[in-house]
């Protein structure tokens, strides 16, 4: 399966008459793309905002980041079996909108929705106050149940995204990236002497706020599969959780997931990445012990030497990830996994929910729980009262001059378990 | 600025006043540099000065320890010393422990900075490791111009209130203190990188190495349960409606204590969940699934069970951290065992 990704690189967003991508600015239509999400019966009202790196901007609170991205050659559309019709993505060429995203806010539906601040200290954590920002503000019918009001704001910042990638349909990209993965026995055929790799990644499926999905299908659904990592660059798995926003993937982490891209970095040379398997993460004990089952038993058919384990959340899902891990190294694999921790503001409580001494080798995404004071921004879109209840948040976390103490845990993607950012933690 | 002022602590045989023989040697002080000490002042030069030195017997120390503590936490009081350091004990067991009691001690109780060092399989450096600053040393004096190489330094970075750098690099023991920082390259390629490391057998270093769980066995069942009073106990976030006492959704900084005398159900007009780590959507419209009050409530009509406590307890065990959850935990259990509460019936999500 080979795709070619074609960035399109945006450096600035602006209000236009027509959505275009001109000279690396995005103009965006806001009434054409007012109009598209009001389609949507269950949403009263929409506005759209745009926030650019830099700006004395809070957004919150924050349920998913997209990037705009549009199939040019192949089959199948982006997010397939969601806003595509179900069919194999992951061949041919995808343009992508290479620095702009569309991001959800609007009324909380949980505890659980995060802070994005395009600049400040809070800044420095989230990925997305880097990005030319198109953001949604959508507020549900009065009485929407908490699962429609996800799924419609869901729902309305993947056709946005849809539609603004759209924009870049017949724009020349600034560059043109390759990714190729051969059918197994090939790509061992190939590189006789690389040892031989696969990406393990865990899907958050736990319910409201906690959902991923797979082409169309809800993760907790599922057994533990393989899928082509090129799939995932055309949106085959997509978010519909934020809970504790810093360690949850994004639709945006997804078709950026930095694993993949790193170890096709080093395929060919270091490594052979021979395949992706992807499991769930779902509450009951048997399903973690039946996911955990088929991801060691999947990793020991493909025959590899090593694979990566990604975690999407903490506590309850530290019990799959070291599940995960066991099996597998149990099976002769060596594997390394990416995790993050909640020690405590001190840093001095055990950062796990579980522990194995066959996890020898673990990555992290830095404590969730150490505190920030995020100051006051000159603008806020969305809503700052819920961050006295988000996750991470408490009572007095907003003070009265706008400016918000919490823990990292509220910063949507500060602590993510893709390896998506430099942030890490050591022992003192 | 004027030199740092450093008390001393060292035991009967590197005072030269004997060795085991000596051991019950009583704490005195001298407002002299004794021993070990000389070596410090060289290392400290200009920066720093020891202004007495306690000496005390191991035995005497570790068979009157509260009292010889008391005794000497006197002594170091009237010196109002910048920075308190003891030993080094290298592998001397009860050195070890009596130099990681005192500093332990002297950092709680008087709030002064607080040194000392120790071989790694001295019993002292696993007692205290996690207390209190240790220095990694050697396992015999022979190790003591070493040793006091580096407490020296990090003891005036102490006395200053200076941050200090990691265990690697400034020579202590790890305290299980995990500090965020910005790493060269992002999680995913170093995830990489350490696997073709693994894969090839070279040295890699985990970012996080596996910790010791504490576990704990559950107690024995309750025999008579007909007669005994049960007590509900919940991490999964179950409030009166309106969370009243404002419990965080998550890394929760208290717990609550509700009455339930006349409750025998909870209905979502009455109660929710405060918990923003599970799907809410169930508890909230029925929270007996959380916690169980309705079926305690059959039970107790039955007589299968003596009766219900009158008061539940509750927080979010949601991203809490486990030092929070053990001094919850530490005033519930004082609670209701005096109230005579029999067993607890504790729910998660």
């Amino acid at each position: 399966m080979r795709l070619e990704l074609g960035n399109i690189l945006i450096n600035d967003v602006q209000f236009g008459d027509k959505t275009k991508v001109d000279n690396g600015t995005l103009y965006v239509n806001k009434e054409e793309l007012v109009e598209l999400i009001s389609q949507d019966e269950k949403i009263k009202n929409v506005d759209v905002e745009l926030a650019r790196p830099g700006e004395s901007v809070r957004i919150t609170p924050v349920k998913d980041v997209i990037e705009p991205r549009v199939k040019v050659e192949g089959p199948g559309g982006i997010f397939p079996g969601v806003i595509a019709k179900v069919d194999t993505v992951g061949t041919g060429r995808t343009h992508v909108l290479k620095g702009a995203a569309v991001v959800t806010t609007g009324k909380v539906v949980g505890f659980q929705e995060g802070i994005v601040d395009m600049t400040g200290p809070g800044a420095e954590y989230t990925p997305f106050s880097k990005l030319n920002n198109v953001v949604l503000v959508c507020e549900p019918n009065d009485d929407l149940k908490q699962y429609e009001h996800e799924k419609a704001l869901r729902m309305a910042g993947l056709k946005a995204a849809i539609y603004l990638g759209e924009a870049g349909k017949n724009v020349t990209p600034n560059e043109i990236k390759e990714y190729e993965n051969l059918p197994l026995l090939k790509s061992v055929e190939k590189y006789p002497n690389l040892p031989k790799i696969a990406y393990v990644q865990m899907l958050q499926s736990q319910g409201l706020l906690h959902d991923t999905y797979v082409y169309g299908v809800d993760a907790k659904q599922t057994l533990s599969t393989l899928i082509n990592p090129t799939e995932i660059m055309d949106g085959a798995i997509i978010s519909g959780n934020c809970v504790s926003a810093c360690d949850k993937n994004t639709t945006y982490h997804h078709l950026n997931n930095p694993i993949i891209h790193d170890l096709f970095e080093q395929h060919g040379k270091e490594i052979n990445f021979v395949g992706m398997i992807i499991t769930n993460e779902n509450v009951y004990l048997a399903d973690k012990e039946r996911s955990s089952d088929w991801a060691a038993k999947l990793s020991e058919y493909l025959g590899v030497d090593g694979v990566v384990i990604s975690q999407e959340g903490f506590g309850n899902p530290d019990t799959d990830l070291i599940m995960n891990c066991v099996k597998i190294e149990k099976k002769g694999i060596k594997t390394v996994i990416v995790t993050d921790e909640y020690a405590g503001r001190d840093g001095a409580s055990q950062s796990l929910a579980d522990a194995d001494p066959l996890a020898d080798a673990v990555v992290t995404g830095g404590n969730a729980n150490e505190v920030i004071e995020l100051p006051p921004m000159d603008k806020i879109i969305g809503y700052t009262e819920p961050v006295n209840s988000i996750a991470g948040g408490f009572d007095g976390s907003l003070k009265e001059d706008g400016s918000i103490v919490v823990e990292l845990q509220a910063i949507t993607g500060a602590t993510n378990e893709l390896g998506f950012n430099k942030l890490t933690a050591k022992g003192y | 600025m004027s030199k740092i002022r450093v008390v001393h602590y060292i035991n009967q045989f590197f005072a030269g006043i004997g060795g085991e023989e000596k051991a019950d040697h009583k704490p005195e002080i001298r407002e002299e540099v004794v021993g070990p000490g000389m070596e410090f002042n060289k290392q400290f030069g200009d920066d720093a000065e020891i202004v007495a030195t306690i000496i005390c017997g191991d035995s005497y120390f570790n068979e009157n320890l509260e009292e010889a503590k008391a005794e000497v936490m006197e002594m170091i009081k009237k010196y109002n010393p910048d920075i308190f350091i003891a030993g080094p004990a290298f592998n001397a067991g009860r050195y070890g422990v009596a130099c990681g009691t005192i500093t332990d001690a002297v950092q709680n109780e008087l709030n002064i900075p607080v040194l000392t060092g120790m071989y790694e399989e001295n019993p002292g450096a696993d007692m205290f490791k996690k207390n209190v600053y240790i220095v990694a040393t050697k396992n015999s004096a022979a190790g003591m111009r070493k040793a006091v190489k580096v407490m020296a330094p990090l003891a005036l970075k102490l006395a200053r209130g200076e941050s200090l750098d990691s265990p690697e690099e400034e020579g202590y023991f790890p305290r299980g203190i995990r500090r965020n920082y910005f790493a060269e390259e992002r999680g995913s390629k170093r995830a990489v990188d350490m696997l073709i490391k693994k894969l090839k057998g070279e040295k890699f270093v985990t970012e996080f190495p596996m910790p010791d769980f504490d576990k704990v066995e559950p107690n024995p069942a309750v025999k008579d349960l007909a007669n005994a009073k049960i007590a509900l106990v919940t991490s999964g976030g179950i409030v009166p409606k309106s969370n009243p006492d404002h419990i965080e959704s998550s890394s929760a900084s208290k717990y609550g204590k509700y009455d339930i005398e006349n409750v025998t159900d909870l209905t979502d007009e009455t109660y929710e969940t405060a918990h923003g780590g599970y799907d809410p959507v169930y508890a909230n419209e029925d929270s007996d699934r959380v916690l169980p009050v309705d079926v305690l409530r059959d039970l107790e009509k039955e007589g299968t069970i003596g009766k219900l406590h009158r008061y539940f307890y509750t927080t979010t065990g949601n991203g809490t951290a486990v030092a929070s959850s053990k001094a919850f935990a530490a005033e519930i259990a004082k609670e209701l065992v005096a109230d005579g509460v029999n067993a607890v019936i504790l729910t998660s999500t």
